[in-house]
């Protein structure tokens, strides 16, 4: 391995450096500093004679006097089961005291794209005890569903009651045969070290932490650093599931500190920007990631990435959650004005979805019923919301009995059916029944979204009249 | 892809001078534009994109990890090309026509690893041939030689290349074939081949277009009744994400009465063409009744997979879809996202230091777009047949905002406008096309169509629709101010028939059994019926009777039904007398 000393220039988080042999794309670098530190990067740019790199720790101490180390490999994970109940950095080095890793062997970090003929179909209901999600935004395994919030709401506590109340409930029936078992791998990337004591506590309260694996980028850790952590996780999650068959729950936060990093290295490169300064390829590096999830044929486990992103300024139609959007399988969205209501959780339902929601709900998954009931909850609670802003203008009073039904259905519906408490677990019949609790509040004729006999068979006819009698 | 076959007769191997993600450059190459090119030590396909004096720079299909300058650049002599022949239906192929199902084989493995080549149809497979033309025969390029039963469905016509002489024929006989052996041959030494090779950024020869005449049934509701597309129309579906314009191209690829399907998915979800791939084989075509996997060729480049074949699997893919409109075919193709596909161009330019155009994107993106819809049509063909290709594009403009360049350069070339609307999918309306700002440029020339095949006056119920929503959409204004009640009794009865347009007719679950699909004469008696509703409670109104007891008839809310009444016919019926009944008697 030839070590050079020949740094040109250095800027932000890149390094350029000359060489004189072939160096490959997206090799991996050690820089050791005058001062015997050394940090590690990764070919940007190749060509003859000489190579720009990007610096994972930052360029913090580097030099022209440093020396540059080309290990002629990319970048690899090593993996292990025995990496669960593991706390490590940024850059998957361990940093909870334990006994060196031994890996069982090396997986590349950029992970290869899955075949699609070679995918199977997420179908597998998750139940996560959460009425919003459950029985209006259904989980399945294998999926990609992100949480897009904003700063300062409890996405957190939303991540961490699915990560704890997660089940498939055929499987609690002892259907546990196929030996697959259920892993988190948590990757942080620049959040403040509260909110990373916050998940690391809940996981050591739980006992989760043993079936975790737990990467740690925190927000005063080098930014460019954060390219690499969700590809360790990845990585790792990968490994699990289709190696080891488990069902793995990748949870990312947050996304944005990742775009961010990723529009840092764009300027340092001086690109051409896309949209709000982010690189015009944003969407292809987030897409990389996030089709990392899935199911594939012939093979037991699943990964399923819950990404959690903030929306600058709570605007969705930023860049982030924007291209998120477009590659994710659904989105589930925190409110600020539910938050303060003080809904728990403070989701939204209107725009938030889940586009697998459709095959893995229904008779012999969940309900028969649970598809139309949705559906109709979807269009009161819609319908509710739009007749809100006409109260503020002509009153109750001028509004007709139809209307302030609806009205009701609404409010219902948020302070009932969304409103749960993060420590409440509920069952998607216990979901679907408050949901017909609800719904017998409208006029039968209302209920167009719904099969007639399912409304025979779960109308609530005696509440309407005694809802009538008490008007 | 194509192979090269004879890669023996290339010159120099080039040296590789740099890379930076699909961008290479190599030094001493020989090579044309657009040529194909095997990079690296692992001969990773690609294909050249910018010469510049010794400098020539190649866009990679394959990722360009740990490959570094020094390594070979090998030149095929050949542009990038598809193979055409039977075997094409029935078919996943990626972004440069390698099918997916070879390359798991091959790879052994659920991800897809580099340096893999495969031929985009089956070498050693044998057809049935039946011969159509016997010795002594004249033949000229793209008369039909022959067929063999490519699908339960397809019958693929063998065709004299475009780019042959033609002649007399002087041997051909039935009897299986691989697609490589020679069929028929000419007495001036031609000899052809079931496989044909064709260079995919050049359109397939074909004579004038004709204006269309006849509409592409979708069993949509909306589309066919306001919006219609024509068979070899052009239509754009854009919307922000979840708004359903994957839903919808999937549905026109499910249920519209074109021939043969090509569906590309174009830089969008894996999971989406894993569903296809599941559900097409098992899903009855309403024409046949056989799977409809039989009349479909799928292509693949999903977000994850590289950039550069994603630029490439738009033109895989129409290059597949002129091979059959040739063989005198209607050809449908979905193309979900062309917005990836000009994010990809967009890629490729910016690592060509290109001068950026309007956000970024490429100076020739509207030529590249309207090059693409060019391709559209509805076709005579040089044998004297006649084909055709609809073409539908699915737009994703970032934030869902329409004023951006692929929209804009999208909109300008497209006659058929399907506006997907993220307010209407909030509240769970699907399809979310919004019917103020849609549009199709055919309704007119289509409706001799819907006179002869539906009913004389569906121009006139039509018509009807689009004003009663038209005068909704007015009025909601004035209900958003001073609430529906304020509102005199005619145009709150107005509203209450606009509401049952919208939830009864407009509206259509794609996942539901029956309501998925809904044939023209059920979209005009839906119609027909709630304007029966109309007339008959504006008759009432005028009687004398309050607004209120109109809305509450018993057969009203029945009219949300029709859509998923299995037995429409007689449903439709029922509810038309009751309606009729039950409204006159109250007056
Ligand atoms: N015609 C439809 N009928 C029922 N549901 C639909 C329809 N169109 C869209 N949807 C719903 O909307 C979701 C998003 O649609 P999709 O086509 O994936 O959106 P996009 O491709 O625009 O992001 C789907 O998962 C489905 O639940
Ligand atoms: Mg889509």
């Amino acid at each position: 391995m030839k070590e050079y000393q020949t740094i040109t220039e250095i800027s932000g988080p890149l390094v350029f450096a000359e060489v004189d042999e072939p160096v490959g794309y997206d090799e991996i670098v050690e820089i050791e500093t005058p001062q015997g530190d050394t940090l590690r990067g990764q070919v940007l740019e190749s060509s003859e004679g000489i190579v720009s790199i990007q610096v994972f720790e930052g360029t913090g101490g580097i030099d022209r006097n440093a020396s540059v180390r080309f290990l002629g490999e990319t970048m690899k994970m090593p993996v292990t089961e025995d990496l669960l109940g593991r706390v490590l950095d940024g850059s998957g080095n361990p940093i909870d005291g334990g006994p060196e890793i031994v890996p069982d062997k090396r997986q590349d970090i950029v992970g290869k794209a899955i075949n699609p003929f070679s995918r199977e179909y997420p179908e597998e209901f998750i139940q996560t005890g959460v009425s919003a999600i459950d029985g209006m935004n259904t989980l399945v395994r294998g999926q990609k569903l992100p949480i897009f919030s904003g700063s300062g709401l409890p996405h957190n506590e939303l991540a961490l009651q699915i990560a704890r109340q997660a089940t498939v409930p055929e499987e609690e029936e002892g259907e546990d045969g196929d030996g697959s078992e259920f892993a988190v791998i948590f990757g942080a990337m620049g959040i403040t070290a509260e909110e990373a004591n916050e998940f690391m506590d809940d996981f050591e309260r739980t006992g989760a932490l043993e079936r975790s694996v737990v990467f740690m980028n925190l927000a005063d850790d080098p930014a460019v650093e954060r390219q690499v952590t969700p590809r360790l996780a990845l990585t790792t999650a990968e490994y699990l599931a289709f190696e080891k068959d488990y069902h793995v729950l990748v949870i990312l936060t947050d996304m944005t500190n990742y775009c961010e990093a990723l529009r840092e290295i764009g300027a340092a490169r001086e690109e051409v920007p896309g949209r709000r300064g982010y690189p015009g390829y944003m969407y292809t590096d987030l897409a990389q990631l996030y089709e990392r999830a899935g199911r594939i044929e012939g093979k037991e486990g699943s990964v399923t990435q819950i990404p959690i992103l903030t929306m600058p300024g709570d605007d969705d139609t930023h860049p982030i959650p924007d291209l998120t959007g477009y590659i994710t399988e659904g989105q589930i969205m925190m409110d600020r004005d539910l938050n303060s209501q003080g809904i728990e959780p403070p989701v939204n339902v209107l725009p938030s979805l889940s586009r697998l929601m459709d095959d893995g709900i229904g008779e012999g998954l969940t309900r028969e019923d649970h598809g139309d009931v949705s559906d109709q909850m979807y269009a009161a609670y819609a319908e509710g919301e739009d007749l809100r802003d006409l109260v503020n203008i002509v009153g109750r009073e001028a509004l007709s009995e139809r209307d302030n039904k609806f009205l009701d259905f609404a409010d219902r519906f948020e302070e009932e059916f969304v409103q749960q408490g993060y420590d409440t677990n509920r069952s998607i019949d216990d979901t679907l029944e408050l949901g017909w609790d609800l719904l017998s509040d409208l006029p039968k004729t209302e209920l167009n979204r719904i099969d007639e006999e399912l409304i025979e068979e779960h109308y609530r006819e005696d509440e309407t009249a005694e809802a009538v009698q008490a008007d | 892809m194509s192979q090269a076959e004879d890669i023996e007769s290339v010159d120099e191997d080039g040296v590789i001078e740099s890379v930076s993600g699909p961008v290479v450059t190599a030094a001493d190459l020989d090579a044309r534009m657009n040529d194909v090119v095997y990079v690296g030590d692992e001969g990773l396909m690609g294909e050249v994109i910018e010469i510049e004096g010794n400098l020539t720079t190649i866009q990679v299909y394959e990722e360009t990890s740990g490959v570094g300058p020094g390594e070979p650049v090998q030149n095929t002599g050949e542009p990038l090309s598809v193979d055409l022949g039977p075997g094409m239906l029935d078919s996943i192929y990626d972004g440069v026509q390698r099918p997916l199902d070879v390359l798991e084989e091959k790879m052994g493995t659920a991800f897809l690893d580099r340096g893999v080549d495969a031929p985009g149809i089956d070498l050693e497979k044998k057809w049935d041939f039946e011969p159509e033309v016997t010795e002594g025969d004249t033949v000229e390029p793209g008369d039909v030689v022959g067929v063999v039963e490519e699908t339960i469905t397809i019958d693929h016509k063998v065709m004299v290349p475009p780019d042959y002489e033609g002649g007399e024929v002087t041997n051909v006989e039935s009897g299986e074939y691989t697609v490589e052996e020679t069929i028929v041959e000419l007495d001036n030494g031609e000899e052809i081949q079931m496989h044909q090779e064709w260079p995919v950024r050049e359109a397939r020869p074909a004579g004038e277009k004709e204006t269309p005449t006849e509409p592409l049934v979708t069993g949509q509701r909306i589309q066919d009744g306001l919006f219609p597309l024509a068979k070899g129309g052009t239509a754009a579906i854009p919307g922000p994400f979840g708004s359903g314009k994957t839903v919808t191209q999937q549905q026109l690829a499910k249920w519209s009465d074109a021939d043969i399907v090509v569906y590309i998915g174009c830089g969008e979800r894996g999971n989406e063409m894993t569903e296809v791939i599941e559900d097409f084989p098992e899903l009855p075509d309403p024409q046949t009744g056989n799977p409809l996997m039989a009349r479909t060729c799928l292509i693949a480049n999903t977000s994850n997979m590289p950039v550069a074949a994603r630029e490439s699997c738009i033109y895989t893919g129409i290059t597949i879809a002129e091979y059959y409109r040739d063989m005198g075919y209607d050809v449908a193709l979905m193309a979900d996202s062309t917005s990836r596909w000009a994010e990809a161009m967009r890629e490729i330019s910016s690592r060509l230091e290109e001068m950026p155009g309007e956000e970024g994107y490429p100076a020739y993106l509207a030529a590249a777009l309207s090059e693409f819809y060019e391709r559209a049509g509805k076709f005579q063909l040089i044998n004297g047949g006649e084909g055709s290709i609809s073409v539908v594009g699915a737009v994703s403009p970032p934030g869902g905002d329409f004023s951006e360049p692929v929209t804009q350069n999208t909109l300008r070339i497209v006659k058929t406008f399907w506006a997907l609307d993220a307010d209407l999918a909030e509240r769970r309306h699907f399809p979310a096309i919004n019917w103020n700002e849609s549009y199709s440029l055919y309704k007119d020339q289509l409706d001799p169509w819907w006179e002869s095949n539906v009913e004389s006056d569906w121009p006139e119920v039509r018509q009807w629709a689009v004003d009663v929503l038209d005068e909704e959409d007015e009025l909601q204004e004035i209900v958003q101010l001073v609430g529906k009640d304020a509102l005199p009794e005619d145009q709150q009865l107005t509203l209450e028939v606009a509401r049952y347009l919208r939830e009864a007719w407009l509206q259509q679950n794609a996942l539901h059994d029956v309501d998925t699909y809904c044939e023209p004469d059920k979209t005009y008696r839906m119609l027909q019926a709630i304007k029966t509703f109309s007339d008959e409670a504006f008759e009432a109104l005028e009687a004398g009777v309050p607004v209120e007891e109109i809305q509450d008839v018993d057969a009203a809310p029945r009219l949300n039904r029709m859509g998923t009444a299995e037995e429409w016919n007689e449903f439709i019926d029922e509810i038309e007398n009751d309606l009729q009944e039950q409204l006159r008697a109250l007056y």
